[in-house]
């Protein structure tokens, strides 16, 4: 890798030891992709993956240590992934609670450290930074160091920005040093798609299964995806950016995919068309059999396979604003059919601090509330490492929580069917 | 015999078993159950990996395509490279990814740890490698299926 002056003096430790070793950390990585040089993080405003102060990631708390003694922080403030708990609003048994305070017994010495390295504030704590209300949004053509895949595949597919699938750490010394290893999603090469994906549904398909079946058929790969122009138009609107979010988590926590483009809606796609896709891209058809066949191979890891559910979550990634709305919407209505006044299980939506503050200014808020359900920014994946929650039969509509955990994919309208008490799982 | 020829990412000698992945490892499904419980060894924890699921993966040689899923990745391998329990070798019929790359260079820089990993082996490797095979790795990437 060719190196400016500025950084082969940094790399050669004339900036302090620890910042040899994140030096030397970005530049083994690039080599391993053979990236000729490194390029300046444009969107200083990082966006981290490690929001949680598990007691065993030791290696985490160390390093941070080791930069905080250094006095090395961040160029620009950074957000980071959601925190793991909320007593308040979702609330636990003594014994989940017991095993918590285990888990996450350094939360509160981790969230210091983090303060010291750059965090933003106290409310900047979202898997979806990238929301208007959170406000850590990049340009079209950025080069960021972020990580979080859900936050990550948006950035790229949704705001053209550039950004690796970079793990933890990485995330945090790319925005330390101020350059990222010039390779893969960072480049125009990179972000040519080799899969051709062609929806042919009926009607519009589930975000979520959808991405699931992109992420298990392309895995780490660039799909160019046809057909779904058709169901969400030609222009991001909210809505579109929400349906555009859980389908980007899907594909990244089922596969491992950092970028996406949808044929004549997201930004790459709308410039530079098909010629983005490259000359021997696979093909990939799915229609309403593919669709039922994805979704029936999720296997179902509740203790009892029959239990009632105990728990819902909707919402990873964090629920947008216009999603909070919606859902309040659709569980009034479906209330409303069933003669009840409040859910019939306990459930906690989340959403990002910011955007839980401008929604409970609304009357929705307060319906919401009357039926029984909570809104919270923890992360739900978070909560049910806990393994004392594992014997609770949560149902939840987001794929990547699926993934993560022993709670039930169900789509949106079985969800809303379940909390309105039409029907069981 | 059988032998194979990658490129190191992180060499060393070494021999033992391997344990074979035909789809993705998601990194985070797969070791977080055992490192959160603390365990002295990684039983494979990912619902969705038939291959790997309920396996013992310490001290093996795990064969793989690539990483996927969440960006914790290379902090879960830095992890339980930190802790002892990780596998002795990352062995990838694929380039590396980016997550599992950052493991690897996270755990070799940061913890000292010994990890072996080659990658770009090919995917008659990753056809040919079984559960339970007895590997030798060289440090030059050669992967020898002994019990080929």
């Amino acid at each position: 890798m060719l190196l400016t002056p500025e950084q082969q003096a940094v790399l050669d430790g004339k900036k302090g030891e620890t910042l040899q070793k994140v030096m030397r950390t970005i530049v083994m990585y690039g080599d391993i992709f053979g990236a000729e040089k490194l390029v300046p993080v444009t969107h200083p405003e990082g966006h981290f993956v490690t929001s949680f102060g598990i007691s065993l990631m030791k290696p985490l708390f160390s390093t941070m240590e080791e930069l905080i003694k250094a006095d090395v922080h961040t160029i620009g403030k950074f957000t980071v992934d959601p925190r793991p708990l909320d007593y308040a609003n979702v609330k636990c048994a003594l014994l989940e609670k017991v095993a918590f305070k285990v888990m996450y017994g350094k939360q509160e010495e981790y969230e210091g450290q983090l303060k010291q390295v750059g965090l933003r504030d106290k409310d900047a704590f979202t898997c979806t930074a990238y929301l208007p209300e959170v406000g850590n949004v990049p340009k079209k053509g950025d080069v960021l160091s972020w990580a979080e895949s859900s936050a990550v595949v948006y950035a790229n597919s949704v705001l053209g920005a550039r950004c690796n699938r970079n793990s933890g750490m990485l995330d945090l010394f790319g925005s330390i040093v101020g350059w990222v290893p010039y390779f893969g999603l960072v480049t125009d090469e990179g972000r040519r798609a080799t899969w051709k994906v062609y929806v042919r549904t009926t009607k519009k398909p589930e975000a979520q299964v959808l991405g699931s079946a992109i992420g298990m058929k392309v895995t780490e790969d660039v799909p160019y995806v046809f057909g779904l122009d058709k169901f969400l138009g030609e222009e991001l609107t909210d809505d579109v950016c929400a349906y555009l979010k859980d389908f980007g988590a899907a594909t990244a926590s089922n596969g491992a995919v950092g970028l996406y483009h949808i044929d004549r809606l997201t930004p790459e796609a709308k410039e530079l068309g098909e010629g983005l896709i490259t000359e021997d891209a696979k093909e990939y058809v799915i229609d309403d059999k593919e669709l039922e066949r994805v979704l029936k191979s999720y296997p179902v890891m509740w203790k009892n396979k029959d239990a009632k559910p105990s728990l819902c979550f909707i919402g990873c990634p964090h629920l947008t604003y216009g999603q909070l709305i919606g859902w309040t919407q659709t569980l009034s209505a479906a209330l409303k059919e069933t003669g009840r006044r409040k859910v019939a299980v306990r459930t906690v939506m989340t959403t990002a601090p910011e955007v839980k503050a401008k929604f409970m200014q609304t009357a929705e808020y307060k319906e919401l509330m009357s039926m029984g359900v909570k809104v919270s920014s923890i992360c739900p994946l978070m909560y049910t490492n806990n393994p004392m929650t594992k014997g609770r039969a949560i149902i939840t509509n987001s794929n990547k929580l699926r993934t993560y955990s022993v709670a039930r994919y169900c789509k949106d309208e079985k969800i809303a069917a379940i909390l309105s008490g039409k029907e069981g799982v | 015999m059988k032998s194979f020829k990658g490129r190191v990412l992180a060499g060393g000698k070494w021999k033992g078993e391997a344990v074979v992945s035909h789809g993705g490892v998601n990194t985070l499904a797969t070791f977080q159950k055992s490192a959160l419980k603390n365990a002295k060894e990684v039983i494979a924890s990912d619902q969705n990996n038939a291959d790997l699921f309920g396996k013992n993966l310490t001290g093996k040689a795990l064969c793989l395509p690539v990483t996927i899923g969440s960006t914790t990745g290379g902090l879960v391998i830095q992890t339980v490279c930190a802790m002892k329990i990780a596998p002795a070798c990352f062995l990838f019929s694929e380039h590396v990814d980016s997550l599992a790359a950052s493991g690897i260079v996270l755990a070799r820089v940061w913890e000292g740890s010994d990890v072996i990993a080659v990658d770009q082996l090919g995917e008659e490797f990753l056809n040919t490698v079984k559960t339970g095979d007895t590997l030798e790795v060289l440090e030059d990437g050669t992967v020898n299926i002994l019990s080929f």
